[in-house]
């Protein structure tokens, strides 16, 4: 009597497992039905349903056929073949002569988008020595950004500063700004830390919007000079690409020796736990410091760079969807790996030019993105190496 | 003058004090700041717009207006709420175990989604939401107060005893308190986790609805991006009141609504939104744990 009551009870959610995926459709193009309208959600409806149908009936077939195995070990060789020291001379072989060449043999479209891919790539790496290296979450690294910007935009309008004199200034004001945030904000963890970061992005924001007879608020500065070399102006967009170039392998090269060093040590340490980092020794309060200025430096000359390249800054290119978009590719390339940052910000920067017809869907993917690379390869396209997160 | 902002800061904290309310249960229970909270308020607003544009169509506001209103609470209520238990369902539980930035980067992910979705489908320009309420208002002590801000204060005060009693009485809401105390003892007492999550998720989605359909109706505009800076303000009040306990998240509200409100009138308008980030900043470098410590 027992069991067939059990029985009976099982028998339904089995049923309901059948057409879950329709069920599911159902629902979620219901959700859609006040903002979207009767007919987009029909065919959203008969969309998602037959995806989840067709999805199901693959993973049926493959199950079946015990493909899933071999897919499975398949990606797991593509997650590790870039680390494979052959397959990485090979593409530097072939990538870094391509880059010097670049500007011949490509319309100015292309280079003035490497460009700020370059830009993006610098704001990365200071953001992963942050977040990948130390393991702390800094959701307003774009203040540091604005901050560079702004300061090198101010000394050439106001005081006339070239950018090589105004580039320390600024880069060192940026530095001290990390510093100064940090101090204080490091005492508090994980999601706390995020927390206060994101809010000092928007004070500065803030202030920049409104400090009017400095800043000129929303309106922003125009006008910056671009950086010179040997008295020949960088305005012509090639001579600036070389520039970035030079710029972006600097800061890998810095990077990646940091990262080698007992600082980098260190920082990895205090990621993996901090607990017993301290108790081997490791001040992780004055390397945390460290990792925040040392970050906030490369969002410093990344603003300047950018700052010399537009020749005019506004509050609206430092948002804290900017912030977000840099911890995109940081997260998007995998923790850590200075390889992985690179491809991530070149794809993040390049797939909206590549998307321009459907660019209005653009903010959209991003955001469903986050949410799939959260839940199918968190450690990103090249991470996973050591990389455990814990905040 | 002083009085005046005391009562339009009350009228703004209680509105933060139910969206906080939305970040301290799932905090107390997930340890997960939900980013995607704040754009479940905005969507709120925007499904009042548009029930109530379809009711007004149907004729039923010419009707009776107050049914109009119930029914628009109602739906709205019930739409955010099963955003949230949806969101909750894609995008946070596969990530229960996983290291503690993840869920956070998939809520930012909702967030950016949510935000964005709302505007491909409903326009990027500010909304209106229809004048409902007659903008009269009565003085007591040569204090404006309007009818608006009656209504607003009255019905988040009901919301919010409600909720306690919610929370204290009913099994259900002991089961919450149970959860967020000790996840692995309450399930070996039998209490499900997963329902008392999504269940947390619709209370708390259902709340930010009501705020934001009353935000809606008292500044008359939403555009899709204000769920963002109200998301931060109401985490700072949820902050500032102890994250995880309710009673803090209603008195961070109140709190922070006076300091913006006195704020922008005595010290400076256009810093009105850095008010908060600096009050949220400022305590928790002095009390980390909020004014009332840890507890749901």
């Amino acid at each position: 009597m027992a069991d067939d009551m059990t029985q009976s009870k099982a028998n339904i959610p089995d049923r309901l497992r059948k057409i879950r995926p329709v069920i599911i459709a159902l629902w979620l193009s219901l959700l859609f039905l006040p903002f979207a309208g009767i007919k987009a959600s029909v065919i959203l409806f008969i969309v998602l349903g037959t995806g989840t149908v067709l999805m199901k009936a693959i993973r049926m077939a493959l199950s079946k056929s015990n493909a899933l195995d071999s897919a499975a070990s398949l990606s797991c060789r593509i997650g590790t073949l870039p680390c494979s020291r052959t397959l990485r001379r090979v593409v530097f072989l072939f990538l870094i002569p391509f880059l010097f060449i670049a500007p011949f043999i490509s319309s100015n479209y292309f280079i003035d988008v490497a460009v700020l891919s370059g830009i993006y790539i610098i704001l990365a790496l200071g953001l992963n020595v942050v977040v990948g290296f130390a393991g702390l979450l800094n959701l307003g690294f774009v203040a540091f950004y604005a901050i560079g910007a702004y300061s090198y935009a101010l000394l050439n309008t106001m005081f006339g500063l070239g950018f090589w004199s105004a580039l320390p200034v600024s880069v060192g004001l940026t530095t001290l700004s990390g510093f100064l945030l940090a101090i204080p904000a490091l005492r508090l963890r994980g999601d706390y830390l995020a927390i206060v970061t994101l809010g000092f992005g928007e004070i500065v924001r803030l202030v920049l919007n409104n400090w009017d007879s400095v800043t000129k608020g929303p309106n922003g500065i125009s006008g910056i000079e671009p950086p010179s070399i040997l008295n020949v102006s960088l305005c012509n967009l090639s001579y600036y690409y070389y520039f970035v170039l030079v710029a972006v392998m600097f800061s890998v090269f810095i990077t990646n020796r940091v990262y080698a060093s007992g600082i980098g040590r260190a920082w990895v340490a205090i990621r993996e736990d901090e607990t017993a980092s301290s108790a081997i020794g490791i001040n992780t309060t004055m390397y945390k410091l460290y990792a925040f200025a040392f970050g906030a430096f490369w969002a410093g000359f990344a603003g300047a760079v950018f700052a010399g390249k537009m020749q005019f800054v506004s509050p609206e290119s430092f948002t804290f969807i900017e912030s977000v978009l840099i911890l995109s590719m940081v997260i998007l390339g995998g923790l850590g790996s200075i390889p992985g940052i690179i491809l991530g910000a070149a794809i993040l920067v390049l797939l909206p030019e590549v998307l321009r017809e459907v660019q209005l869907y653009r903010m959209l993917a991003l955001g469903c993105g986050l949410v799939a690379l959260m839940i199918f390869r968190p450690q990103g396209l090249f991470g996973g190496k050591n990389v455990s997160f814990r905040s | 003058m002083f009085l005046q902002q005391v009562v339009n800061g009350l009228t703004l904290g209680s509105v933060y004090a139910l969206i906080a309310l939305g970040y301290t249960m799932v905090y107390g229970i997930l340890e997960l700041i939900n980013f995607a909270h704040g754009e479940i308020y905005m969507v709120g607003a925007y499904l009042g717009i548009i029930f109530l544009g379809i009711f007004t169509a149907a004729g039923l506001t010419s009707y009776s207006l107050s049914l109009t209103l119930v029914l628009t609470f109602l739906l709205s209520v019930i739409f955010c709420s099963a955003y949230g238990f949806t969101i909750e369902k894609i995008a946070y539980k596969p990530l229960r175990n996983a290291p503690r930035l993840s869920p956070l980067i998939s809520a930012i992910g909702v967030s950016i989604f949510l935000q964005n979705y709302v505007m491909l489908t409903q326009g990027a320009t500010d909304k209106v939401f229809p004048q409902l309420f007659p903008l009269s208002a009565f003085e007591v002590f040569s204090i404006r107060i309007t009818y608006m801000q009656l209504f607003i204060l009255i019905t988040s005060g009901v919301v919010m005893l409600l909720l306690r009693f919610f929370v204290r009485k009913t099994k259900m809401g002991k089961a919450i308190q149970a959860v967020a105390q000790d996840k692995t003892m309450a399930s070996l007492v039998g209490i499900n986790i997963d329902t008392i999550i999504s269940v947390t998720f619709i209370i708390g989605s259902g709340l930010a609805a009501v705020a934001g359909l009353m935000v809606a109706m008292y500044y008359g505009l939403v555009n899709y991006s204000i769920g963002y800076i109200a998301g931060i303000k109401a985490f700072t009040a949820a902050v500032l009141g102890g994250i995880g306990s309710i009673r803090g998240a209603m008195f961070g509200g109140m709190l922070l609504g006076l300091v913006e409100s006195l704020g922008a009138s005595y010290i400076s308008g256009e810093y009105k939104d850095a008010f908060a980030f600096i009050l949220l900043i400022i305590i928790l470098l002095i009390k980390p744990g909020g004014l009332f410590g840890k507890s749901v």
